[in-house]
């Protein structure tokens, strides 16, 4: 019985985790979705670290449409997967990608200068803990606790028998 | 199959956080950019677009080009002429950055309609050099020993003078006086009496003439003019624009050739009208830091700003100017001093006023130079409406104490700290500028231009729009009307510190006020700060 509240209060944890998550993806794609004058090329063009020359590159025409229209594509799928509750394993890994990706053209590693952040940071920043918190959701799907998974075919099957 | 309220809870909870997420986005983005359009609307400036220059059609236009130092060599490729040896560099520079984009930038820029045919330069090395790299099979360049032989050749339209400056006027006044269109570098004259020569020769001949102020060409100054007219700022009362260099390069101090001797450079026709000295490589390839060949800060830099902002509010030459300084940063032997302050007044200027009527009127244009420190300080314009910060780059910032945008100050539509326009046409062009003094040129606008994202030497546009002019008649943007004012306002700044006093602009007659017992071009000519009269006096 006490290793189901656990697991229950754990159950919940996670789900909460993921709303959160979902919420800050989507907040961010809806306001470059709406706001045609937004693009990454400032973040890109500053880039820091090993992987500079990539990012540099990115941050040229025609790339960088391509990365600004598939930057919002992605962040409001990680964004709306991870709310609704459905198809959560695959959004959790789009945001493990785009994170690896924020995270390595800023990346917090001493002898890096630090552009356009908040805080201090020695290898570990935000943009880590994010990534390893989606990698909790993509371990533990908490869909069919609270979201849309909840009334998929192997859920419902279960409750009637 | 029945669901409880509890399936649908658990099932469908997420949907309405989704809505309110993406509600609370979209109509935050969307009330800060309607705040945006409705201060852009009420402000209506219009980023204005490069006029378009006719093309050069027909025979190629004949240049010869007087003077291949460094400034010599930069107008060349801005005609589309490079060294091998620039190319070398820029190619191994683009090598270790990848964003250093100099030689693609230099081949990718048009093609002009001329033909290089002359070139004279008293150095050896450097008019071999010249020819070494533009000669051709089919076109082979001329060097001629003096520049009265090349413009009386008959075999030249127009002359590119990149010479110190006590000869910029009397090769463009020979040039003129022999109907060959000229382009001569700042500042336009060396003394008070060439200005007027040069002035009466361009009015009278056929051939164009245009001073090398590049930046009129510059799409931001275009737009700041466009955000002055409509009294965005209201009543500029004060404008400050600085230099700010902290580097050998920056202060004059050129390279010295090794191959520069007697017998590789024409030491008495570089003299010219300049005091007879023995052969000086210091002299020679350092010339700015002599009053006999140059004009320090107010000739060399101090022009550059003051056209820059002649060319946004068009104030012309100031009432009076008085200067401060001294050599203080590179006491190296030079005369010219390294730091210097110019206030500049314009008593009955104004780029109008939101108050009200007669309450304001006049302006001070302060310009503040260092050759010892390269903190950047901006060019700014500061009016009692709003602030505009000046430069490749535009930024405006409303005044806390506005009256023209009170109403939104007080409702918060705007706020002091926040700018209301801001102009950056190379927002999208990632950048690499190698040295401290050509970032220097850049922040200023001095070096380049941007036309739909794609960088455009601004030299270039002003060379192009010469040689249309030439061909196509028309009317160049830095003739000898912003000359004039720029050569008269350069000289008032340099007397000003040379004599310790104020020097004034007689409007009506359009001379310097005389002051009793002095020779302003005497004064102009002489050695560092005039010191002569008094010990005269002292000695009699």
């Amino acid at each position: 019985m006490a290793n189901t509240t656990t697991d229950r209060k754990v159950k919940i944890s996670i789900t909460l985790l993921r709303i959160l998550i979902g919420w800050h993806f989507l907040y961010e794609g809806v306001t470059k979705l709406y706001n045609p004058e937004w693009t990454s090329f400032g973040y890109l063009a500053s880039a820091q670290g090993p992987l500079k020359p990539l990012f540099t590159m990115l941050a040229q025409e025609p790339m960088l449409q391509w990365v600004d229209v598939l930057n919002m594509v992605a962040l409001l799928t990680v964004g709306i997967t991870l709310l609704l509750g459905i198809f959560e394993k695959k959004g959790a890994l789009v945001g493990v990608g785009l994170l690896s990706l924020y995270y390595l053209a800023h990346p917090s590693l001493p002898g890096i200068q630090q552009i356009n952040v908040e805080g201090n940071y020695w290898i570990v920043n935000k943009n880590l803990i994010e990534l390893v918190a989606c990698i909790l959701l993509y371990n533990f799907p908490t869909g069919q606790v609270f979201g849309l998974a909840y009334f998929s075919e192997r859920r419902l099957t279960k409750t009637q028998q | 199959m029945d669901w409880t309220r509890r399936d649908l809870l658990k099932g469908l909870g997420g949907l309405p956080i989704l809505g309110a997420v993406w509600w609370a986005g979209a109509a935050g983005v969307g009330r800060k950019m309607k705040e945006r359009s409705q201060i852009l609307e009420q402000l209506n400036i219009m980023p204005s677009l490069p006029p378009t220059v006719p093309g050069i059609e027909g025979e190629p236009i004949k240049v010869g080009i007087i003077g291949f130092g460094i400034r010599g060599e930069q107008l060349c490729r801005s005609l589309g002429f490079a060294t091998q040896e620039w190319k070398e560099d820029m190619r191994l520079a683009a090598e270790e950055d990848p964003n250093h984009s100099a030689l693609k930038d230099f081949e990718n820029q048009d093609k002009l309609n001329i033909k290089l045919v002359g070139i004279c330069d008293v150095f050896d090395v450097r008019a071999e050099k010249a020819l070494r790299s533009f000669n051709t099979e089919d076109n082979q360049i001329k060097r001629y020993d003096t520049y009265v032989s090349m413009i009386r050749s008959g075999d030249v339209d127009a002359v590119v003078i990149a010479t110190p400056d006590h000869w910029h006027a009397p090769m463009a006044i020979e040039a003129l006086n022999n109907n060959v269109s000229a382009y001569v570098e700042k500042p336009m004259t060396h003394t008070v009496e060439e200005t007027y020569r040069l002035r009466e020769a361009a009015r009278a001949s056929k051939a164009t003439f245009a001073v090398g102020h590049q930046h009129r060409q510059t799409l931001s100054f275009r737009t700041a003019r466009d955000i002055v007219e409509k009294g965005t700022l209201g009543h500029v009362s004060l404008i400050q624009t600085n230099t700010n260099r902290n580097d050998d390069n920056g202060a004059w101090n050129y390279d010295i050739h090794e191959q520069a001797s007697p017998q590789t450079i024409d030491w008495e026709q570089f003299l010219g009208s300049a005091p007879k000295v023995p052969f000086n490589k210091n002299h020679f390839f350092r010339w700015r830091k002599w009053w006999a060949y140059g004009s320090g800060l107010s000739g060399d830099l101090l022009t550059h700003d003051y056209d820059r902002l002649n060319c946004v509010l068009n104030m012309g030459i100031p009432e009076s100017v008085s200067a401060s300084g001294g050599i203080y940063t590179h006491n190296d032997g030079r005369d010219v001093p390294d730091v210097l302050q110019v206030n500049m007044e314009f008593p009955n200027y104004s780029t109008g006023s939101s108050q009200n009527k007669g309450k304001e009127n006049g302006m001070t244009f302060c310009y503040s130079a260092s050759l010892g420190n390269s903190f950047s300080r901006p060019t700014v314009l500061m009016g009692h409406d709003a602030t505009m910060e000046l430069g490749n780059r535009l930024t405006v910032w409303p005044d806390g104490a506005s009256t023209r945008y009170g109403d939104m100050l007080e409702l918060g539509k705007m706020q002091p700290k926040v700018p209301i326009y801001q102009y950056n046409p190379a927002a999208n062009v990632p950048d690499a500028i190698s040295s401290a003094t050509s970032q220097y040129f850049a922040d200023k606008g001095l070096m380049w231009t941007y036309i739909n994202g794609v960088r455009v030497d601004s030299t270039f546009l002003h060379l192009r729009e010469w040689l249309s002019v030439i061909k196509n008649g028309g009317k160049v943007s830095c003739g000898i009307k912003e000359g004039f004012e720029e050569a008269i306002a350069a000289h008032m700044a340099g007397l000003s510190w040379k004599l310790g006093r104020k020097i004034e602009w007689d409007v009506d007659k359009e001379v310097l006020k005389p002051i009793p017992g002095i020779n302003f071009d005497e004064v102009l000519l002489a050695n560092g700060q005039w010191a002569a009269p008094v010990a005269e006096t002292s000695e009699s």
